[in-house]
């Protein structure tokens, strides 16, 4: 009790500051990865040596500068339209960005909304919001996307919406998942001998606690909403050409593919696989590291 | 002056069994027990596990609805209370529980945690609070500067003397402490009961102290109600039932605790069996099955609280029949 161990745990924790940031998996590619690309998104106006919606046609499929007849005019070469490939790729950067965090953050909102006042209320609250969950769950992600896509029209802002649709029901379980565990937890219990209305427990006792796998669950959700505003893209009813956009680039280059002019889906194709490789690994990093029964130790 | 008092307080919980089953059994976690607390006394509880402790401090706390009976604070029903009357009753009764590691929120920082009952019911200025917070942390013993600190930082005895400064941060009259020291070690559990009297004398709180801990129990309590199933079989004075306690399972109880002197020869009493389920509580006295004075009228009749000797005992070795078939 004396004041030399607050002030040697006060040391300790002083220490241990950005402890996350220096241990010894910290998955150190992956991130540099992710920050790239989005530095790049950033500053796509600046970087990009092109105008990426227009084209020369007398440039059509020229190859990236290593080979026969490429240039450095054209560093990635060029599509069927004559627009620069690596333009294209940094203009999509933005466009997978902006769609990927804003889906992940819009849907983890609304699931870890619903899922604290599912877990937190219980009875016939509880019951509406899970049978609705299950329900919504029983529909194929994909699928509904496209049904989605086709009633309100492709648009970045709408795929965004679509993919917080399709997407919020995991966070809804899972945080519902934990809010039934912490809700028995005695210091919510106190929260209510306190005289805490229910609102303010969810936000400033249950909320905080449920951060750390909302948190978690995006960065993994961050992938899968790539990939699908991608696969949207692919099919037609993403983002609206000619905006580029990763998917929607793998999709024109395709035919392309078996003639060969390979650089047109395997340009895109890499971005796509880089992003969400880099997503998964530094998710699965943050699972194990923000994991509460890991870290309560 | 009783600050609190329970008559006939009686919490029953439904049990549902399959689909189609319905609610088929009762359990009576609480059976119609009555008990008061004095101000600036504290009133023991002790029991076994799921003999309805807990759920006792529940009801008091608000946390828990009775099925049946009255709780009164300072003569006023609890139930038809206004709101404002709720409110006060909110600021007069505070708790701390068993488990520290529990009872802190691990994402608030300690003045956060023990200013928040006072900055839910009371409109204070910051300056106000943070003086209050240190206020508290003084009584309790730890330095001002653990106020900026996160609830890991802190041992399981510090962090108990946080949730105690933050019970007492509405000045309450009465505090209801759910087996305080059982989750702290040994070493640790004389500190904190040691604080709670010194803090009991100072501020003159009334407590509601449950434990299964008898030695602390005898050491803090002025008067005991041990409860067996939900109902009380003995209440009395603290002392007078430590040193003699009547019921043959309050024997079995104090005997089933460490001798205060290891030299100490007594008498020693081993319970058979196990608790029954308060599903199906045994027939007459819920004791009956595991008691060695168990007579046949006990396997009928349940014996009725009545005074014996200024205690009650609910027992009948010390009734008229009981002491006619002995």
């Amino acid at each position: 009790m004396s004041t030399t161990t607050i002030t040697e745990v006060a040391a300790i924790r002083d220490t241990g500051r950005f402890r996350l940031l220096r241990s010894r998996d910290f998955p150190l590619v992956p991130v540099l990865i992710i920050l790239t690309i989005a530095l790049v998104a950033v500053f796509a106006d600046f970087l990009a040596p092109h105008n990426p919606e227009v084209g020369k046609l007398a440039a059509r499929f020229k190859p990236p500068f290593w080979m026969a007849g490429g240039s450095m005019t054209y560093p990635l070469g060029t599509d069927q339209l004559g627009r620069d490939m690596l333009s294209r790729l940094i203009f999509g950067a933005r466009v997978s960005m902006v769609v990927g965090f804003t889906a992940v953050i819009f849907a983890g909102v609304v699931g870890t909304t619903l899922g604290i006042i599912s877990g937190y209320m219980g009875g016939w609250v509880d019951q509406a919001i899970m049978r609705l969950t299950d329900a919504w769950l029983a529909l194929p992600a994909l699928t509904f996307a496209i049904f989605l896509a086709a009633i309100v029209g492709p648009s970045e802002m709408n795929i965004v919406i679509i993919l917080a649709l399709v997407y919020w029901t995991r966070y809804a379980r899972i945080v519902r998942g934990e809010v039934l565990s912490l809700k028995e937890r005695e210091f919510v219990r106190l929260a209510v001998v306190a005289g805490c209305s229910k609102w303010t427990i969810m936000r400033k006792h249950i909320l905080p606690n449920v951060m750390n796998s909302a948190v978690v669950l995006a960065s993994l959700m961050l992938g899968v909403v790539i990939v699908a505003e991608a696969s949207l893209s692919f099919l037609g009813v993403g983002v609206p050409p000619p905006k580029p956009a990763w998917g929607l680039m793998l999709s024109d280059g395709k035919q392309g593919l078996m003639v060969g002019y390979w650089w047109l889906t395997v340009m895109p194709g890499l971005c796509i696989m880089l992003m969400v490789l880099s997503a998964n690994l530094l998710g699965d990093w943050l699972r194990v590291k923000l994991d509460p029964q890991l870290r309560q130790l | 002056m009783a600050v609190l008092e329970a008559v006939e307080l009686s919490k029953h919980f439904e049990t549902r069994r399959g689909i189609f089953g319905g609610s088929r059994g009762t359990v009576k976690a609480v059976d119609g027990i009555s008990f008061s607390v004095e101000s600036g006394k504290t009133l023991g509880l002790v029991g076994e596990s799921g003999c309805g402790k807990t759920t006792t401090a529940k009801m008091v706390l608000g946390l828990e609805q009775p099925s049946g009976g009255v709780i009164r604070f300072d003569g006023h029903n609890l139930e038809t209370l206004d709101t404002d009357g709720r409110r006060h009753y909110r600021k007069s009764v505070q708790a701390v529980f068993q488990d520290p590691y529990a009872s802190l929120n691990p994402r608030m920082r300690i003045s956060e945690i023990i200013a928040e009952p006072l900055v839910t019911n009371e409109t204070v200025s910051s300056a106000g609070v943070a003086k209050r917070v240190s206020e508290l942390l003084d009584l309790v013993g730890l330095p001002a500067r653990a106020a900026q600190l996160f609830p890991h930082e802190f041992s399981g005895g510090q962090r108990q003397r946080i949730a105690i400064a933050r019970a007492l941060a509405l000045s309450p009259r009465l505090v209801v402490l759910d087996e305080p020291v059982s989750a702290l070690d040994v070493s640790i559990r004389a500190q904190i009961l040691n604080l709670l009297v010194d803090l009991q004398a100072e501020l003159g709180l009334a407590y509601l102290f449950i434990a299964h801990d008898l030695a602390a129990v005898a050491h803090l309590s002025h008067m005991i109600i041990v409860m067996y199933l939900g109902k009380i079989v003995e209440a009395g004075d603290a002392r007078d039932l430590a040193l003699d306690p009547k019921h043959p399972y309050t024997q079995a109880l104090f005997s089933a605790a460490l001798p205060s002197h290891p030299n100490e020869r007594r008498e020693e009493v081993i319970l058979r069996g196990e608790i029954p389920s308060p599903l199906k509580p045994p027939s007459g006295c819920r004791f009956h099955p595991r008691c060695v004075h168990a007579m046949p009228a006990c396997a009928v009749e349940a014996p009725e609280l009545a005074a014996v000797d200024g205690r009650f005992l609910a027992c009948h070795l010390f009734t008229h029949e009981g002491i006619k078939g002995h």
